[in-house]
């Protein structure tokens, strides 16, 4: 026991103390939040190109009025196209869009030309498209003699909000939920899931290369005349963990102070905006303080005395069972990371699978992909922390729990059994047949 | 009562025999070689007797006491295959080894200091392993090797990698050491090494015990029966056609002969015909010449 806490003390501390650990665990969060910015304006990203654009509007339907948008400029014309195309030196332009007559009001497919040396794309293509079809109807609306604003009242919008069956009950998870709960449940299940991936992923493979180190440099035949493989595998394993731990930890103080931080930074007021967003019940993106206000509001109203926990028990579940399956593939191959690579696959695709389907979970929580992959105790650390902010029912986190920490010790057991064995094997690779060979063998 | 007593020891690896029935005892306080070609076995013993692996058959007997996992703390093992974590500092890797060895915190310290001012090292307490040179390396993993003052030390190939200085510095430690009371078996294949520190053999090939005994025993058994005899001037005419003459050279004649009486008869037979004898002596076979045959033999 003495010397197992010797090893985990060194594997701790040998991490914890150097400059890149204590660089990733107070950088982490801004670093995330950095990361999840930009691909946020990676995916808004719109085109910044401008045209202008010659329109010849064979039936004038649109009564030369139309609307100029960011990266259209649109100006019409009664020439003839081969003139405008004549002209092109005097008054330049980009495109020029003709639109023929419509042949019945009652037409519902309309066929118009885009004439340019470039490529339309995508967006720019969606977005005439869209500008183009709304006039149009307004044209038909005109034919018709129909009353627009009649029109416009047939359209409503819908929001669905999420009540419990018994509206006394406050304990449920829907009590008091808005459309908001959802969209938060959501932010902090991805959070909580891909934060759970890369902790799992970055600490196993820590694990693996740190085995592999002490294969390579033969220190591993010093220390197990004095210690147990067992010993040595399991202070490594636990040693790491608590490094992880230290980290989720650190992350678990540094955020909401950051939140906290960075209300105050801009002003914004959430206590005072808070019965607004309860009033409305929707999203309001238009007035950034009222949004903070409300997420804040969100936030505060989940059951972290959960989640939390949770998230700490499914870490050392998660990480149990890869990071002593990446012992034991570290200890089969020594300094060969090319030859590791046969090995490694069985472990990384799980957890690979796992990510996607933490995605695919946190907008349908309750479906049965999400439900039972959150059981199953390969995909469960992953995907279980992206459910917890929706409430799933009791039963299902703690078998999930139970199935995970039951494959964590069957995991650990069989990785013991192939460490022990391949930490002194040089020079012979360790194929699958082998390790099997390994897990079977008395010693 | 032996150190360490080896009784009808047996290991096979999936398809092979790694240690094949070997019985021997270790006097205490003695330095045993153990020897034998690479692949021979003498690893695969080593890792039973450091209770690494366990025999298949066989019982070791420890002290008088059946070998337990509680042994390590008193057996020093310097592998072949050796080596420190690197990035840590010289001073708390050895503090680390031997508190793992079941020192106390401060015990270790203060032996460390001890060795690493016998070793003119203690400039390197604050030092990484990897800013030390492989020399310099072997010399922490020596000092980390006996700082628990073990009863048996287990030297797997100590002098390899080492520089001349270093390998005498070494050597006068291990017969220090064994002055001291403890007992050591270093393990190699450099047979010169051996004439020069151990008093016993014990020689391993292909998993068996083909050879057990003290140096001087062994010799004595494989010698060929071969005398020089050194002289100044010219030999009679004949003397190199003779049977017994294995070689003649400038100064020196070699032969053979079955008894020794019969080799002071062939000298008085030289001195009559009035050659100058400047020298005589038996030559013993060398460790080396022992072992190849012997092995040799076996592998037929």
């Amino acid at each position: 026991m003495n010397k197992l806490w010797l090893i985990i003390q060194r594997e701790y501390l040998s991490r914890v103390k150097t400059k890149s650990f204590i660089l990733t665990t107070l950088l982490g969060p801004f670093i995330l939040g950095i990361f999840i910015v930009v691909v946020g304006l990676i995916f808004g990203y719109q085109s910044d190109e401008t045209r202008d654009i010659v329109i010849i509007d064979e039936g004038n339907m649109l009564e030369r009025k139309i609307k100029d948008t960011e990266s259209f400029f649109f100006r019409f014309s009664d020439k003839t196209y081969t003139d405008i195309v004549a002209e092109k030196e005097s008054k330049p332009f980009d495109a020029i869009l003709v639109i023929p007559v419509l042949k019945e009001v009652a037409d519902r497919k309309l066929v118009i030309n885009y004439h340019s040396e470039d490529q339309l794309d995508i967006d720019g293509m969606l977005a005439l498209q869209g500008i183009i079809g709304d006039k149009i109807r307004d044209y038909k609306i005109k034919e018709l003699s129909l009353d627009s604003e009649q029109l416009d009242n047939l359209r409503t919008s819908i929001t669905v909000n999420p009540e419990p069956l018994d509206p006394d009950d406050e304990e449920e998870g829907a009590a008091g939920a808005t459309p908001i709960t959802t969209v938060v449940g959501a932010i902090i299940g991805g959070f909580m899931g891909f934060v759970m991936y890369m902790i799992v992923f970055i600490n196993g493979m820590m694990v693996m290369r740190s085995v592999m180190e002490e294969k390579t440099n033969r220190i591993v035949e010093v220390m197990i005349s004095t210690v147990k493989p067992f010993q040595l595998m399991m202070g490594k394993l636990i040693g790491v963990g608590g490094v992880g731990l230290t980290q989720i930890l650190v992350w678990a103080i540094l955020i909401p102070l950051i939140v906290m931080g960075t209300n105050l930074f801009f002003g914004f007021d959430t206590g005072q905006a808070i019965d607004l967003s309860e009033a409305s019940g929707e999203l309001n993106t238009d007035d950034l303080e009222i949004m903070v206000a409300q997420v804040t509001a969100e936030l505060r109203a989940v059951n972290w005395w959960l989640i939390v926990p949770c998230f700490v028990i499914f870490f050392l579940g998660g990480y149990l069972v890869y990071s002593s399956l990446f012992a034991a593939v570290g200890s089969a191959i020594g300094d060969d990371m090319a030859e590791s690579q046969a090995l490694t696959m069985p472990i990384t695709i799980p957890v690979i699978l796992a990510l996607y389907i933490m995605f695919a979970a946190i907008r349908a929580p309750n479906s049965s992909l999400a439900v039972w992959s959150s059981i199953f105790p390969l995909f469960s650390p992953i995907v279980m922390p992206a459910r917890l902010a929706f409430d799933p029912p009791a039963w299902q986190i703690l078998l999930s729990i139970a199935l995970l920490l039951a494959t964590a010790w069957g995991a650990v057991w069989v990785s013991a059994r192939i460490y022990r064995t391949g930490i002194l094997m040089y020079g012979k690779k360790g194929s699958f047949k082998e390790i099997w060979k390994w897990i079977r063998a008395k010693q | 009562m032996p150190i360490l007593s080896i009784q009808n020891v047996t290991k096979r690896y999936q398809d092979h025999l790694a240690v094949d029935d070997v019985s021997f005892d270790m006097p205490r306080g003695t330095i045993l070689g153990l020897l034998g070609p690479n692949g021979a076995g003498k690893t695969s013993l080593i890792r039973i007797i450091t209770t690494i692996t366990q025999a298949d058959t066989g019982r070791i007997l420890f002290d008088g006491e059946p070998l337990s996992t509680f042994h390590p703390g008193q057996i020093g093992y310097l592998p072949e295959e050796r080596g420190l974590y690197k990035k840590m500092k010289v001073g708390e890797h050895l503090i680390y080894l031997a508190r793992l060895k079941g020192l106390k915190h401060d015990e270790a310290k203060r032996r460390i200091d001890e060795w690493m001012e016998r070793f003119a090292m203690t400039e390197w307490w604050d030092k990484k392993v990897d800013e030390l040179s492989k020399g310099m390396q072997q010399k922490v993993q020596f000092v980390s090797t006996i700082v628990h003052d073990p009863k048996l030390i287990i030297l797997d190939e100590p002098f390899s990698g080492l520089d001349p200085l270093n390998t005498k510095l070494i050597k006068e430690e291990i017969a220090r050491l064994q002055q001291k009371g403890m007992s050591v078996i270093f393990s190699t294949h450099r047979m010169e090494q051996v004439e020069e520190i151990c008093k016993d053999i014990v020689l391993i090939n292909q998993g068996r015990k083909i050879l057990t005994g003290s140096v001087a025993v062994v010799k004595e058994t494989y010698k060929d029966n071969i005398f020089e005899i050194k002289f100044s001037g010219d030999l009679p005419a004949g003397i190199s056609q003779l049977e017994q003459v294995v070689a003649v050279s400038e100064q020196s004649l070699t032969f053979r002969s079955e008894q020794v009486s019969d080799a002071n008869s062939f000298m008085q037979n030289l001195m009559n015909q009035k050659v100058m004898i400047t020298g005589f002596k038996e030559i013993l076979p060398t460790l080396n010449e022992i072992f190849i045959k012997l092995v040799t033999t076996t592998h037929e």
